[in-house]
Parts: C-alpha cells; sequence; structure tokens
C-alpha cells in the first residue's frame, strides 16, 4: 500500500480548447467580396463530419467565416448574428460591415482573458459600395485587406494568392501594368484552385467548398455569376446587395 | 464623517442612488442598454472599465499563458501576433514617429500590412509592439477618453495626462497577461512630447525610444545620426533609415516602414516604404532621400571581396 505522502502529486490543466482543421479564405474585389470555407471538420486524425459549414451569412451585406476550434466558432457566430439582430430593431436598418467589424473586435477582446479559439474573417460591400475583408486575430485585433486565408492550409494557400491577387515576385512586361482589381471571374477561379490545392497536399483540407459572393448595388459582376453552375441566390432584403452561394465538392480522401 | 455615515444608511441618498441602480439593473440582469443601440461595442464606457470573461479556475493567469506564450510552448494553440520594431524621437521640428508593418506567429509571417501606428485622434499617435490588439484595443479606448477629456474641460488632453491614463489602465491589469509596449505621441501646450508605456506599468518621458525585437538595430542608427537641431527632412529620413536597418538585420522585423510626423497642428502621415526597395533604390523621389539604395552594396562597388575591383579580377 501506498502511502498518500509518497504519491506525487497530479497537476491538472483547465484545456478546453481543440482544433477542427479546415481552411477559410476571402478576396475583395472593386464591387464584389467571395468569402470561402472548405466544410470538413476533423479532430487530430479522425474526420467528424464531411459537411459542417464554417461560412455564415451575417447580412445582405456581410458574410463571416470562422476557423478554429468549431465549438467556440459557431456560439460567436450565434453572438454576433444576435448582436447584428438588436442592431437591426433599434435602427431598422442592417449594420454596416465597418461597423460589423468593430463589434466583432469587441466580442474578441471581452474574452481576452479566456479567448475564443476561433480565427475570423469578415468579407462583404462597404458602405461606399467597395468589396472588404477584414481579418481578425482570436483577441481582436484587425485590419482591412484585399484577400486573407486563415486555417490549417493558410501556409499553403496564402502565398499562392500574395502571387495571384497582389502580384508579388512577379515583373509585368515591358510598357504594361498589373491591374488593380481583378474579375469577379478570375477570383472564383482562383478560389476554387487554392482549395484544390490545399486538398491535395493537406489531410484536415476537402469534402466540400462553400463561395459566399457579395454583389455590391448594380454590380457588373452579375453576368458572369449568372453562368456558373449550381448558383444559389440566398439574398433576404431589396438594399440593393445580393448574396449568392457556390457549392462544389473537393476530394473525400 | 458625514460621508461614512451615509455609506452605511440605509435611506441616504447613496443608499437610494444604490437601490435605483438596482432597480435599474433588474430590467435585464444579463445585458446592459448599450447592446440595443450602437455605441461602437464600448456602450459600457460611461460606466467604468469594460468587463472581461475570466475562466472560472483557480490561477486564470496561468491558463492564458498554456494557452497563448509561444515563446514558452512554440506548439501552443492561440498565437498572439508578435515581433516588431517601432521607433518616435522629439527634434526641433516635432515628433517623428517610424514603424515596420510585420506581424509574425511563431515563424510564420502572419501579415507585412499591419498598421503599428495607431491614429489615436489627430494629435495623438500611439506604436504598437507586443500583443496587436492589446494595443488596438486599449488604444482606441483612450482616444475616446481623450474625447471625453476635451468635451469635460473644453480643452485637449496633455500628452502626459493621456500617456497616465493608459498606465494606470494596464497597471491594473498587471500580472493578467497584457503585452504592450508603446509610445503616446503628440504636441500639447508644451510643444512636442513623447511617453512611452509598458503594459509592466512603466512610463516614462523622454526624447527617442524605439521599441521591439528589432529596436537595437534601430538604436544603432537612430543615435548616431540624432540630433535636436534636425530639418524635418534630415529627421524623417533618419527615422526611415533606422526601420531599414532593423528590418534589414531583424528576423521579426520588415515589409514595409510606415512614417509619421508630429507638427503643432498635428500628425501628418508622410508615407509607407518597402523595406526591400529602399534596400535597392532608395525610398525614391522624397525629402531628405539620398538619392540611392541603402544597402551597402552601393558604398562597396569595385572595392569589396564578393566584388572586386576589374584589376584584381
Amino acid at each position: 500500500m501506498v502511502s498518500l505522502a509518497q504519491q506525487q502529486p497530479i497537476q491538472q490543466s483547465f484545456n478546453p480548447y481543440t482544433e477542427n482543421g479546415g481552411t477559410i479564405l476571402a478576396v475583395s474585389g472593386a464591387d464584389f467580396s467571395v468569402i470561402a470555407g472548405d466544410t470538413r471538420q476533423s479532430e487530430g486524425y479522425n474526420i467528424q463530419t464531411r459537411y459542417a459549414p464554417k461560412v455564415f451569412k451575417l447580412t445582405d451585406k456581410a458574410v463571416l467565416a470562422v476557423n478554429g476550434f468549431a465549438a467556440d466558432g459557431n456560439m460567436f457566430v450565434k453572438k454576433v448574428k444576435q448582436r447584428l439582430e438588436w442592431y437591426r430593431h433599434a435602427h431598422a436598418k442592417d449594420m454596416p460591415i465597418r461597423s460589423i467589424a468593430r463589434l466583432i473586435q469587441t466580442m474578441l477582446y471581452a474574452r481576452r482573458f479566456f479567448p475564443y479559439y476561433v480565427y475570423n474573417i469578415l468579407g462583404g460591400i462597404e458602405e461606399d459600395g467597395t468589396g472588404a475583408v477584414y481579418s481578425f486575430d482570436p483577441v481582436g485585433s484587425y485590419e482591412r485587406e484585399a484577400c486573407r486565408a486563415a486555417g490549417a492550409a493558410q501556409s499553403l494557400v496564402q502565398p499562392f494568392l500574395d502571387n495571384q491577387i497582389y502580384f508579388k515576385n512577379q515583373t509585368p512586361a515591358p510598357g504594361t501594368s498589373f491591374p488593380q482589381h481583378l474579375p469577379l471571374q478570375t477570383v472564383l477561379a482562383l478560389v476554387i484552385d487554392s482549395f484544390t490545392g490545399a486538398t491535395e497536399r493537406h489531410i484536415e483540407v476537402g469534402d466540400g467548398l462553400e463561395m459566399y459572393v457579395v454583389l455590391s448595388r448594380g454590380s457588373t459582376a452579375l453576368q458572369s455569376l449568372q453562368s456558373i453552375r449550381g448558383v444559389q441566390e440566398i439574398t433576404a432584403t431589396n438594399d440593393g446587395e445580393r448574396v449568392f452561394v457556390i457549392r462544389k465538392e473537393l476530394k473525400k480522401d | 464623517m458625514n460621508s461614512f455615515a451615509q455609506r452605511f444608511s440605509s435611506s441616504g441618498p447613496i443608499a437610494q442612488l444604490a437601490k435605483a441602480r438596482g432597480t435599474l439593473a433588474d430590467d435585464d440582469d444579463d445585458f446592459s442598454d448599450a447592446v440595443w443601440g450602437s455605441e461602437a461595442g464600448f456602450g459600457n464606457v460611461a460606466k467604468g472599465i469594460p468587463t472581461f470573461t475570466v475562466p472560472s479556475i483557480p490561477d486564470p493567469t496561468s491558463f492564458l499563458q498554456l494557452h497563448t506564450d509561444d515563446h514558452a510552448d512554440p506548439s501552443c494553440r492561440i498565437k498572439i501576433q508578435h515581433g516588431t520594431t517601432t521607433l518616435a524621437f522629439r527634434f526641433k521640428g516635432g515628433v517623428i514617429v517610424a514603424v515596420d508593418s510585420r506581424a509574425t506567429a511563431g515563424s510564420y509571417i502572419a501579415s507585412g500590412t499591419v498598421k503599428k501606428v495607431i491614429e489615436i485622434n489627430p494629435y495623438l499617435l500611439g506604436t504598437m509592439a507586443g500583443g496587436a490588439a492589446d494595443c488596438q484595443y486599449w488604444e482606441t479606448y483612450l482616444g475616446m477618453h481623450c474625447r471625453l477629456h476635451e468635451l469635460r474641460n473644453k480643452e485637449r488632453i496633455s500628452v502626459s495626462a493621456a500617456s497616465k491614463f493608459l498606465s494606470n489602465l494596464v497597471y491594473s491589469y498587471k500580472g493578467m497577461g497584457l503585452s504592450m509596449g508603446t509610445m503616446i505621441c503628440g504636441w500639447d501646450k508644451t510643444g512636442p512630447a513623447i511617453f512611452y508605456v509598458d503594459s509592466d506599468g512603466t512610463r516614462l518621458k523622454g526624447d527617442l525610444f524605439s521599441v521591439g525585437s528589432g529596436s537595437t538595430f534601430a538604436y544603432g542608427v537612430l543615435d548616431q545620426g540624432y540630433h535636436w537641431d534636425l530639418t524635418d527632412a534630415e529627421a524623417q529620413e533618419l527615422g526611415r533609415r533606422s526601420i531599414y536597418a532593423a528590418g534589414h538585420r531583424d528576423a521579426f522585423s520588415g515589409n514595409t516602414v510606415n512614417l509619421y510626423h508630429v507638427k503643432e497642428n498635428g500628425w501628418e502621415f508622410i508615407g509607407n516604404y518597402d523595406v526591400n526597395a529602399l534596400h535597392y533604390d532608395g525610398p525614391g523621389d522624397v525629402a531628405g532621400s539620398p538619392g540611392h539604395g541603402y544597402g551597402y552594396s552601393v558604398r562597396t562597388e569595385g572595392i569589396s571581396s564578393a566584388n572586386p575591383p576589374t584589376s584584381s579580377a
């Protein structure tokens, strides 16, 4: 029999987090924004489900993608949606995206000492009609950018985007210059390529792809969108902005 | 003595006030009225310091460290962005503030376009080193209180008072894991001013500071080029050149330089310069530009061992 005095003390640590894999990505254009994420949810080497959405429509001008710990992410999206509903009741309009971005900062920072383990990317249309992407760290520091990838395959996708969207490490042919804003068709092709590429090389990415497209009022990108197979409109108001979702299959192995 | 009696009486004005507050709070106990409106999420500003969720365990600080301190454990889950070079110095023409734009999470460059100068208001700047969210959040919060000071006192807050507000605020969270090293820069009645404030509670007034992992490299250039009577162009060039030096030698700093100049009528954004372009081509056609790259290859052309004179080749 072992006496109590001889037993080593066991240290218990509080570990409420896990990592659920997957990748999210957003790109802004002149008058549109694309927000995408894969739908695989995993823990370690186990796939928990092949369809767990990571991208959520907040309003007709804002879409939020969350990545990291799925339970924290779902709860966070729920709370953001609730605050946006309260705003709608108080002001009879949708919250502008720059205000949603600041709201998300304060909501994340309120948990500074018990963080949500979530990386957020917010995409949509600014009040002036331009496409916007805001990216956040888990405790709320944020920045407006033109494109951002986060999650498991961030380090595979972001360099590709830097090269194809910011034209990093490319030199324009003599007498020409790179375009300031890419057309929607090009952006959608880049997003699909990003995810098929990440699926090939990262075990936590795959199964399905959800791409949300937010168009500003009277956007000329509408025609190129309507020619795409399987596009579905999910606009809720007649404010002018329109939201579409495109679903695609990714490899399942 | 009177106030002592009032505090413990149940019919005095203080007790009545407390009772009224109690009934108000009963309305909706979980949420303040602010959530119904848009108060930028800072609706709680009038009611004192915002409240934070803390895990209900004996030692919340060690919990936070366990999950966020990537220095102690590189595999920790929540990576808070780190690594920086920032500098500010005072001279006869005002204050120069220069920073890099790199954010790292471990060895990954999370962003190369970070705004590390926080525009608190048109005549106050704060710099960002340490936790990006801590700096962004608390300096925004500081900006709100500077505005309240203006409304209450009909005059702008001094740089000294603003920085002391911030240092007292972060001191109240000492030991909780906040991480910030910031310079509050501005121009008030006393002229140009810089205060260094960090999350340990340090607050220092000074002429010249550099903060962050690349600060030693920046100091090297800054100290040898600094004097009070710098012209505006010389001062701007010194700021730019110092951050370039840090970007060049510190792996955790780089990408671009953001340069600000604080003058009597508030701050002015001077420009954004790519560190790589500065190395090869210099800052281009701007005040103080040397007209060539900062890299020493332009000064060793034809005489160094790597690039020897043609006669010895």
